[in-house]
């Protein structure tokens, strides 16, 4: 199973979601599939995507946050499955495409690689009641429609191929791409009758 | 030496002035009553985290969602939190208003801290992030709103740094 494979399969339901990916190959082949203003791609400070997911759903309990996450970076930040357990934001689904290798920065294998630790089984540890492992399309599309049905934090750790893709490039700056998804997270909150606090760096007359 | 409730409480109000009710935090001995506080607002929103780094995300997130958001941590775990702050808050120009405990400076008796406490200013003038100590108790809420305001202007990290004098009676 390919997570361009995957992220095609979801695309069509993530695409009007708050969606946070790591680096990388996995942040290309989503761009890849058609960039939105509600996609933010980290770049770089493995393992906080899914902290900013956290700090999202957690203010925003009307959105649904999906977090695209890999093996390496959730071995960066193991404790964030506790810290999600405990506050368990229900408008959170945590996806981590398992490749078994720190492919974005050299191919190295990860600790997940030969089946000694399972990224699912710490999630339960954790405390995380809605976590699994799948390793098949088939699989991976009912895990994510029961995890998009349920109103709770899931976790789904799909097993994929060590492979990305061919070319990097996205046509904004780093920074650029936090203030577009600032702005987009805005509108959509303002739509919902909530007006952003001004802040006197922002005040008009500053 | 305890940690002094009559200055938490002026911390602690201080955020409150200053607009802030969502907050991160790692706990530790100067931060506790605070903490406490913070728990028993009803209208505050604390997220404890594991590592202080997840709380640079956590603020990014909360950032994004347009929600004040004040960070509460050691000043080792600024340490462990550096890369965040360095390739995400500084990297994609996200603020951060970060209240720094400041172990192991001046008076310090416990040799644990100290090499955390020789190190902390150098750090953060390495780093490019403003800071200032804060030492009175009636200057501390002026001071957390100036460091919130700095932070969002700059869209930068701003430390805000609570010293013995401040914490401790």
């Amino acid at each position: 199973m390919r997570r361009a494979d995957c992220l095609e399969l979801i695309y069509p339901e993530i695409e009007d979601k708050l969606v946070v990916t790591i680096m990388g190959a996995c942040a290309q082949e989503l761009y890849d599939l058609g960039h939105r203003e509600n996609f933010f791609y980290l770049q770089h400070a493995m393992g906080l995507a899914s902290s900013i997911g956290l700090g999202l759903a957690n203010h925003l309990p009307h959105e649904k946050v999906i977090v695209l996450d890999g093996d390496g970076s959730a071995l960066m930040n193991l404790g964030t499955f506790t810290t999600l357990a405990r506050y368990r934001p229900r408008n959170f689904l945590h996806i981590i495409f398992d490749n078994g290798s720190l492919l974005s920065t050299g191919g190295f294998e990860s600790h997940t690689t030969s089946g000694v630790t399972d990224l699912a089984a710490i999630a339960r540890g954790a405390g995380i009641e809605h976590a699994v492992a799948v390793d098949s399309p088939m699989a991976f599309g009912e895990a994510f429609v029961e995890a998009m049905e349920r109103d709770d934090l899931g976790v789904i750790v799909a097993r994929v191929d060590a492979v990305g893709p061919d070319n990097y490039g996205m046509d904004f700056a780093l920074p650029e791409n936090a203030f577009r998804f600032k702005r987009c997270v805005q509108e959509r909150r303002a739509a919902t009758g909530w007006t952003p606090p001004t802040h006197p760096g922002h005040a008009s007359s500053a | 030496m305890t940690v002094s409730y009559e200055n938490s409480k002026a911390v602690f109000d201080g955020i409150r002035a200053a607009g802030i009710r969502s907050i991160s935090a790692l706990p530790e001995t100067w931060l506790g009553l605070l903490l406490q506080r913070a728990e028993d607002d009803p209208e505050v929103d604390l997220i404890q985290v594991a590592k202080e780094e997840e709380a640079v995300g956590i603020a990014a997130g909360a950032y994004f969602a347009g929600e004040p958001h004040v960070l509460l941590m050691q000043n080792h775990g600024f340490f462990a939190a550096m890369n965040g702050i360095i390739s995400l808050a500084q990297l994609y120009s996200v603020p951060l208003c970060m209240l720094i405990a400041v172990r192991g400076h001046w008076g310090e008796p416990y040799p644990w801290h100290t090499r955390g406490g020789i190190v902390t200013e150098g750090l953060l003038q390495a780093l490019n992030i403003p800071y200032h100590h804060a030492r009175d108790p009636a200057l501390v809420a002026k001071e957390i709103a100036e460091a919130y305001t700095l932070s969002q202007s700059s869209l930068s990290p701003v430390a805000l740094l609570l010293t013995r004098d401040l914490m401790e009676e």
